[in-house]
């Protein structure tokens, strides 16, 4: 190695314009949403465009909210296998759900407006979330196998409960509550759609201002809290948001188990290779953008040229597992 | 100063800590001392604020390391523990500018760019500064670290260890670099296993055991067969040598 003199500017890397992958993948975005919209449209314009544009919204506030929640939620537990999906988080949501339905009836649930009815829901999450995750990782999580073990419980538990309400309760209410148990990108519930897009965009401005502090946490607790990072306030924010982005993805198309990981997987290779680091300021909007992407990419082939023959819930379920599988056996748990 | 006023700290059942007063004076290289399990680094964490106090209270130039707001605290005292371990891909530049967070908080400015450059070549790391942290070895990584510790620029600076992993010529050169902290008019408090590094550039030294102090106080005073062999429950031989103690304790 040749003892070369820094340059100040090597301390803070910057990268050209062309290097930047929120760039690209931004343009990307922009072709497949164009694509989604006015691919094959005829007929009555409005009508359609509008349906599209629904569906696509829907997509684009699920894509953000499960890249956003997966990548907040490995650094804070500081490693890349687990996610909110594999901790029970959804589960949790889909549980709470029937309990709102076995416990105020359907009518009663119905009557309720969409808007009040999705922050009650998202409100009681986030308790519930904080109470159960937020003791296991204030210590930082260091027992890895202990914190899979735990999620894998969880999930069980919770997905057993709900199953347990659901035989309880008469076939109407159980058929209020199946829309949200199963992954359905194609029927998006897009009543819930506005007041989810605005939560939505709210918790991504939060994340992007927690960006540089999630870096500075993930150098480990004692290094973050020797560089003066209020280390519990920020775990406490940073699950608070993942529990509401997971809330509204589930609440949008139900729970989806593995597509986080994969995101947040390509993610990590995206900005590693392209900007030769991993911070928080362009990781979490490359995540949003790529799950974007890959949601309304698909969902354009399996709507449009495949005629709905397929679900891309199972597509990318599938992948997800296999990806799952190759972590854990290549070894990459930390 | 730093005083430290009846903490006692337990971890489940067992008493790690047991009532310990001390006063760590200002501008001096202060070593903390003693056998394994007597609660060394279980008092620099607590002084640090890494686990919160159970007992008792902990002042560090005035400032209580409960109430104070962590932000300033950060920059009052550097502190760098056993486990760095680090979670996500950095370069080693990208590391050591982290240690200018409690200043810019994420913005560097031309002094931070200068500090950061600074501590790097300080510890002789300029030729690694574009690797990732994974590729280097052991010794190289705690050089790393320490970098990012200095670049943290703070009038103390907590190192539990620093020793680990460096070979005799980077520890010479550490403790020299400490003892210039110390002539800069900041202060230093280690913990070290070494009693010859701690007796050739401490000025102060509190031995430890069984979570007590047992005694505080300059080298001379406390590096003598009688302390040491009572601490150490071994027999250990104190020589002179170049004026300042001489442990033997291998044979």
């Amino acid at each position: 190695m040749s003892d070369t003199v820094i340059a100040p500017s090597q301390t803070q890397r910057r990268f050209p314009l062309w290097r930047n992958p929120i760039l690209w993948l931004f343009l990307l975005l922009i072709l497949s949403c164009a694509m989604w919209l006015f691919q094959g449209i005829s007929g009555n314009y409005d009508f359609i465009l509008m349906l599209r544009a629904k569906k696509l919204g829907a997509l684009i506030c699920v894509g953000a909210a499960v890249a956003v929640s997966t990548v907040i939620f490995q650094t804070v537990s500081a490693n890349r296998i687990l996610t909110p999906s594999i901790m029970g988080f959804d589960a949790l949501y889909v549980m709470m759900q029937t309990l709102l339905v076995a416990s105020l009836g359907v009518a009663g649930f119905a009557a309720l407006a969409s808007a009040p009815k999705f922050l009650l829901e998202t409100g009681l999450m986030t308790g519930l979330a904080l109470a159960l995750f937020g003791t296991l990782l204030h210590r930082g999580a260091r027992d890895i196998a202990r914190m899979i073990l735990t999620g894998v419980i969880l999930g069980t538990l919770f997905r057993a409960g709900s199953g347990l309400l659901a035989r309880l309760m008469d076939p109407n209410a159980y058929a209020t509550v199946q829309s949200v148990s199963f992954a359905n990108f194609a029927r998006a519930q897009t009543d819930v759609l506005s007041i989810a897009a605005v939560v939505t965009a709210l918790a991504l401005a939060a994340a992007i201002w927690l960006g540089p502090r999630l870096d500075v946490l993930a150098l480990g607790r004692e290094r973050a809290i020797s560089l003066g990072l209020p280390h519990a306030r920020i775990v406490i924010l940073a699950l608070v948001l993942v529990a509401i982005l997971v809330s509204v993805s589930t609440a949008l198309v139900g729970p989806v188990a593995f597509f986080g990981l994969i995101v947040a997987g390509l993610a990590h290779m995206i900005s590693n290779h392209m900007t030769g680091g991993a911070r928080h300021r362009v990781l979490l909007p490359v995540s949003a953008l790529v799950a974007i992407t890959i949601l309304v990419v698909g969902q354009t082939v399996f709507e449009r040229l495949l005629g709905q023959q397929a679900t891309l819930s199972v597509v990318i379920e599938f992948a997800g597992g296999l990806f799952f599988l190759w972590l854990l056996l290549k070894g990459k748990i930390r | 100063m730093i005083e430290i006023k009846n903490v006692s700290y337990a971890i489940g059942g067992a008493k790690i800590l047991q009532d310990i007063n001390t006063v760590i004076p200002k501008g001096s290289v202060t070593a903390l001392i003693g056998p394994n399990g007597a609660g060394k680094s279980s008092l620099l964490n607590l002084i640090g604020r890494i686990e919160p106090l159970q007992t008792g209270t902990i002042d560090v130039d005035g400032q209580n390391v409960t109430t104070s707001h962590s932000g300033r605290l950060a920059r009052t005292m550097a502190f760098l523990g056993q486990h760095t371990a680090v979670a996500s891909r950095l370069r080693v530049s990208e590391l050591v500018a982290f240690g200018r967070w409690p200043h810019c908080h994420g913005r560097p400015g031309p002094e931070d760019h200068e500090k950061v450059a600074d501590a790097i070549a300080q510890f002789s790391l300029r030729g690694l500064a574009d690797r990732f942290l994974d590729e280097l070895s052991g010794g190289q990584a705690q050089r790393a670290h320490l970098a990012m510790t200095f670049a943290q620029d703070t009038p103390w600076v907590l190192l539990d260890e620093p020793l680990n992993n460096l070979d005799m010529a980077h520890s010479r050169i550490l403790m020299r670099k400490l003892s210039d902290l110390r002539d800069a008019g900041k202060s230093v408090v280690i913990v070290v296993h070494d009693l010859n590094q701690a007796a050739a550039w401490a000025d102060h030294l509190v031995a430890m055991k069984h979570g007590r102090v047992v005694v505080s106080g300059a080298p001379d005073e406390v590096l003598t067969p009688d302390w040491l062999s009572a601490l150490y429950d071994t027999e250990v031989q104190v020589l002179r040598y170049a004026d300042r103690p001489l442990v033997l304790s291998h044979v």
